[in-house]
């Protein structure tokens, strides 16, 4: 399978199969739009009708264009068959019963009053409730014990709003650390906080012990605030801005210390560069932004003609992005983040999301569930830290969970970017983890086909900078364009 | 005259042979919360990130 598209002044072709990545002139794009459903003669004749003679292109140089394309099938970089249904799920069956990440669920309380908070203002629709010492020590002997081989541990201390239970985080730190000695683990910890609490002390600790940060922000302050306010009503902008700027100002430079700012985009704010462009203003650069995940007919939801906007906000992001490097200002968003060369392999591609099999979530009581979204869902419930997972019958319906148990994700060109897509999001859109959430499907494909502009961009522009040229020399387009730089003006 | 430039990517096919350690991040992790998708994560494994 491939799929094809043209955007920001490139014509581009992803073989799905392989893996691969060309960008190509006008003349290859067409030939290879025919070149499965048409023989030699008919896509030469195709092309000399529409190309040859015009632009300098004669019909040699059309028939070399063919064989250049002959030669990358006989590769297998087009057309590559897909050979891995065999393969989907042996990862999951290999390593079934290993858990490597938890999310701790470390506080069902919050100190804002969100109205489009998807755990009901971090009760997950229950009571009250922080988790204990004893509660969350068991959570991670359970995770250790059911570990197997694995190295790396996940642990992400979430909420509601983790940092109302402070000391009992800083508690479980510290009992990790001692086991990982013990057991030859590296924990890898994350806190997602909305900020409120954020202080001297909770700066240190996360730059020590925190991989990651995730610190919620909307955006430009009306939006951030018509949504995220205190159970007075206050918005919270004004407050915790400048301690998520200190935090990150005191993070800057630190090895493998990662944070991202996340913002949530809704029906209010489809518009949501104009945020990320806040966010940049001030002095943000590690940024996500996320469609909001919430009920049909919630007035958030994002309309049909939001998603469009939004569809037309990820090109634009893009665009930006691509400015924003050639005046040495990059950031980075992360639905944009595509590693060509060093991504996840074919196994980790087709095998899906890890929720219900190696990642849970552990409530303040230490339940366990597939994950966050399913946490107060009983139906769902797995077992509990203390006695492990019990509800096996739920749990082998997220181990069948692949890219070829869900029928749509077969002619999805953009199956082994995304994986299948999000389980929750299937189950809240169709009933069933095995569905998918098409509004999600279609933004994840638009989001895919940008952050590979921007992946081919940057590759184009390190080249460049790399042999010392412009990038033209062997482009015959270029004679009248004037452009500064080959990535400016691929062409190709 | 190129027509066609291709950029550098990990080979799929090729990764079939030493891939599936299972050391990468999960996929939900971070701050994707319910955008979930794989393309953004490493590998982490040295041995079969030789073998590209």
């Amino acid at each position: 399978m491939i799929h094809q598209y043209k955007l920001g002044g490139c014509n581009i072709v992803l073989d799905i199969c392989s893996g691969s990545v060309h960008v190509v002139d006008d003349v290859a794009y067409d030939i290879i739009a025919m070149f499965e459903e048409n023989g030699r003669e008919a896509v030469l004749a195709a092309m000399n009708e529409k190309y040859a003679g015009k632009n300098g292109i004669t019909a040699a140089d059309i028939e070399e264009c063919y064989a250049q394309v002959e030669e990358l099938r006989d590769n297998e970089e087009l057309f590559a068959p897909d050979t891995f249904e065999d393969m989907a799920g042996m990862l999951k069956e290999k390593t079934a019963g290993v858990v490597k990440a938890l999310c701790l669920h470390i506080a069902h309380t919050c100190n804002l009053n969100c109205s489009y908070c998807f755990a009901s203002q971090g009760k997950y629709h229950g009571e009250r409730a922080v988790m204990s010492f004893e509660v969350g020590k068991q959570a991670l002997d359970f995770l250790i014990a059911n570990s197997g081989s694995r190295h790396n541990l996940e642990v992400d201390f979430f909420g509601g709003e983790p940092l109302m239970n402070f000391d009992v985080v800083k508690k479980l730190v510290a009992y990790a650390r001692e086991q990982e000695k013990i057991h030859n683990k590296n924990f890898r910890f994350t806190l997602t906080t909305n900020g409120v609490l954020i202080d001297d002390d909770v700066i240190d600790f996360a730059n020590r012990e925190m991989s990651n940060v995730v610190l919620s922000l909307d955006g430009r302050k009306e939006v951030h605030d018509r949504f995220r306010v205190d159970y007075n009503g206050k918005g919270s902008w004004e407050k915790i801005v400048p301690k998520f700027q200190k935090l990150v100002k005191s993070r800057e430079g630190l090895p493998d210390r990662t944070y991202y700012m996340r913002g949530t985009f809704t029906h209010a704010n489809p518009d949501f560069l104009e945020d990320i462009k806040t966010m940049l203003d001030l002095g943000f650069t590690e940024l996500s932004m996320e469609p909001v995940v919430c009920a049909a007919g919630d007035p958030s939801e994002l309309t049909e003609a939001d998603i469009a906007v939004v569809m037309e906000q990820y090109e634009k992001l893009a665009e930006l992005m691509i400015q924003r490097d050639k005046e040495g200002k990059p950031f980075t968003f992360y639905h944009y983040m595509i590693d060509l060369t060093g991504g996840p392999c074919i196994y980790k591609r087709i095998s899906g999301c890890g929720s219900g099999t190696e990642y849970m979530a552990v409530t303040p009581w230490g339940d366990l569930y597939p994950c966050h979204q399913f946490v107060g869902d009983e139906k769902y419930l797995l077992g509990n830290v203390f006695d492990g997972v019990k509800n096996t019958e739920i749990q082998k319906e997220f181990l069948s969970c692949n890219v070829y148990a869900r029928p749509e994700c077969r002619d999805c060109w953009a199956r082994l970017y995304c994986s299948g897509g999000c389980a929750a999001n299937a189950y809240h859109a169709t009933g069933s983890v095995k569905g998918i959430y098409k509004a999600g499907c279609d933004l994840f494909r638009k989001r895919m086909e940008c952050a590979i502009l921007v992946a081919i961009t940057r590759e184009f522009a390190g080249e460049s900078a790399d042999s010392g040229d412009d990038g033209c020399a062997d482009c015959d387009s270029c004679e009248t364009c004037g452009n500064e730089t080959f990535y400016d003006h691929p062409h190709m | 005259m190129e027509h066609i430039k291709t950029l550098k990517t990990r080979n799929l096919v090729k990764s079939v042979k030493k891939g599936g350690c299972g050391e990468c991040q999960t996929s939900c992790q971070s701050a994707c919360k319910t955008s979930c998708g794989i393309a953004n994560q490493k590998c982490e494994n040295n041995t079969a990130k030789e073998s590209k």
